[in-house]
């Protein structure tokens, strides 16, 4: 197979010029690809898809897709994407951000598209560190870990992502690693394919900034360390308390039918059409 | 009806399909109307988290092809300067409505004031254009509100539209026109094949054409500096003419954005430069001056940004003394003062809740 049929090449933008920002070893490239190969599974038109992106190394991989594309603002991806949605129904809207990104300065964002069950999918890398920036810790960050912000270690507890979103209302829920690329592939595809509020979080590392201040070793041994440190949902369950919370739990963790923002709110139109005084024109305004 | 009222109504003729906001005192009537009007024409309204998400939400509805406002005051107006910033950078044209209050912080709700005019013009960081316009009565809020649509699809750009709570909320008579019969600019769409098209190009008119998102044009958005693809740049020979047409774009149709009015400045010695709801104040003011033989003329600018250097300097070649009056401490009469220098500027304040009075223009006209 030539380089130009390979599925991830032909969704790659053939007009920007690589490298990518990533450090190299950097887990982000494995989203991407888990990313191309979902839509390539769903066999969608790269003119249906839409890309948006926040601030940091995840908020950088919109720029390499041949989608519809938008770099937004730090944190607030998923506040365009709603509006984007909203105005265009029939696209695919998925939502690329960070830790840092999406539970720190988008957290409040994260919530309300995920209570509203909008129909985009969220996928939010979680590397445990704010890496763009240099190394600062994250919601994310593991209790006692460094950070160059936590010389002498993390007092933070982490925010559990997926359960955050799951009390929020969203639809589907998922984990996996970059190590497990395969099951990423499928939890991409399966949340893109639901309507509604669809979140996966693909457990990343930083090589570069957390695990250079950790002493977690090379990109390989932080690969590793996720094959080894996480689990199937099935195996988890039968694991102590105290053992499954030193674990990644991987699995889908909710997948719910229930009805979705941009459907309700087209019964809305309908509602408001037949309105007694829906036919009240500008110039009838109140005087 | 009342101004809040007149700007809902201006928003729908000019044919805004997307409102996203947060409800704020003294503007959250034109959200309460709009999530009544705007599905009947199935067009869309959002409720959003904050006024950040609010007005993200609107650049992405803009760039989803709908024409989209979000309407707050102060405080929320200080959250969205960072996308005002945004829709600047990525020239998504999008309507800010701000009703000013009595400020800084949370200040007083239901105060009016004119405190946000330099906010409105460098609130968010970074050098860019602006356009804001300010009405001063609640059929000038409907006729503003369209042009600010207009203005914001034919330049690709953020338009401010600045209200005090005066005109906001102050009632009188206004008869709208019929929705048909008001002019309606549509953004340029490109004509070219999508392996041709350049969302930030170059164009006869610096405005290069924006396709939406959906239409076959798969093209990159970002905040960052970026070259006529839209991929981030870092080269000085990309960044400088972008700078240079985002300016030139506004600069150039300086004589179609800056819109006055004029009373009596031809001869007078002594010229008011009014805006908002102090206009009302203005014009009661010159009134009575004139009722006593006093040669004094008014100028009411309804465009704040970008600033009517032209008409100023020519009015200061004749005129001895300006006088602005503000619900401020002084904001515009610095650019006043910029253009006419400071010797002739006589400033009339208040920032403290309360209109400025006809008496105190008065006395500044008749240099009491």
């Amino acid at each position: 197979m030539s380089r130009e049929e390979h599925s991830a090449y032909s969704y790659l933008r053939q007009t920007k010029k690589f490298p990518n920002v990533w450090c190299s070893g950097c887990g982000i490239g494995i989203v991407m690809g888990a990313l191309i190969r979902a839509v390539d599974r769903l066999e969608l038109e790269k003119n249906e898809v839409a890309v948006v992106s926040g601030i940091g190394c995840a908020g950088r991989m919109s720029v390499y897709l041949d989608f519809n594309t938008m770099h937004t603002t730090h944190g607030r991806a998923l506040a365009f994407a709603t509006g984007l949605k909203i105005a265009q129904p029939k696209l695919k809207v998925i939502v690329v951000m960070g830790d840092g990104d999406a539970l720190a300065i988008g957290g409040n964002h994260f919530i309300h598209a995920a209570r509203r069950n909008i129909d985009l999918t969220a996928i939010v890398v979680n590397n445990e560190i704010y890496g763009m920036t240099g190394g600062q810790y994250s919601p994310t960050t593991p209790l006692n870990s460094r950070a160059t912000t936590a010389p002498y270690g993390n007092i933070e507890q982490p925010l559990p992502t997926c359960d955050l979103a799951i009390a929020a209302g969203a639809s589907y829920v998922a984990r996996s690693t970059v190590y497990h690329s395969v099951e990423l592939d499928r939890y991409i595809e399966q949340a893109i394919r639901k309507n509604g509020f669809s979140l996966v979080e693909a457990v990343s590392y930083c090589h570069t900034t957390f695990g250079r201040i950790n002493k977690l070793g090379s990109a390989v041994d932080m690969m590793r360390q996720l094959k080894d440190n996480s689990v199937s949902r099935s195996a988890a369950e039968k694991l102590a308390p105290e053992e499954r919370a030193s674990k990644i739990v991987r699995g889908v963790l909710c997948d719910l039918d229930k009805p979705e923002y941009t459907a309700l709110y087209q019964q809305v139109i309908e509602r408001a059409k037949t309105a007694p005084d829906s036919q009240r024109r500008v110039g009838g305004g109140r005087q | 009806m009342q101004g809040n009222e007149a700007i809902a109504w201006g928003a729908l003729a000019a044919g805004c399909m997307f409102y996203a906001g947060y409800p704020i005192t003294p503007s959250t009537e034109i959200a309460e109307m709009l999530s009544r009007e705007l599905p009947k024409i199935g067009g869309k309204f959002i409720q959003m988290e904050d006024e950040i998400a609010s007005l993200a939400a609107c650049i992405g509805a803009s760039v989803g092809g709908l024409k989209a406002m979000t309407a707050t005051s102060g405080p929320g107006f200080s959250l969205m300067q960072e996308h005002i910033g945004y829709a600047a950078m990525t020239e998504v044209p999008c309507v800010v409505v701000d009703v000013q209050r009595l400020g800084p912080s949370t200040g007083q709700a239901t105060s009016p004031s004119q405190g946000d005019v330099m906010q409105a013009r460098w609130g968010t960081h970074g050098d860019h254009p602006i356009i804001a316009l300010s009405p001063t009565s609640v059929r000038q809020s409907f006729d503003l509100t369209v042009t600010a649509f207009n203005f914001s699809e034919r330049y690709r750009t953020p338009v401010i539209l600045l209200l005090d709570e005066v005109v906001a909320h102050m009632r009188e008579k206004a008869d709208l026109p019929e929705p048909d019969s008001v002019e309606r600019v549509e953004r340029v769409a490109t004509s070219v094949p999508p392996e041709w098209y350049k969302p930030y190009g170059d164009s006869r008119s610096d405005v290069p054409p924006m396709a939406n998102f959906g239409a076959g044009y798969r093209y990159h958005i970002t905040g960052m500096f970026h070259d006529p693809a839209g991929y981030p740049t870092q080269r000085l020979d990309e960044i400088d003419p972008w700078v240079e047409r985002v300016h030139r774009k506004i600069e150039r149709n300086i004589h179609d954005i800056v819109m006055v009015e004029e009373d009596g400045t031809g001869s007078a010695r002594t010229v008011v430069v009014a805006y908002g709801g102090t206009v009302r104040s203005a014009r009661h003011a010159v009134k009575l001056a004139r009722q006593r033989r006093c040669k004094v003329g008014l100028v009411t600018l309804l465009t704040i940004w970008p600033f009517a250097e032209d008409v100023i300097a020519r009015i200061a070649r004749t005129a001895k003394r300006i006088i602005v009056p503000e619900m401020n401490l002084g904001q515009l009469a610095l650019e006043v003062e910029r253009i006419a220098g400071r010797h002739k500027v006589v400033r009339v304040n208040r920032a403290n809740g309360h209109m400025v009075t006809p008496q105190m223009i008065l006395d500044a006209i008749e240099g009491k």
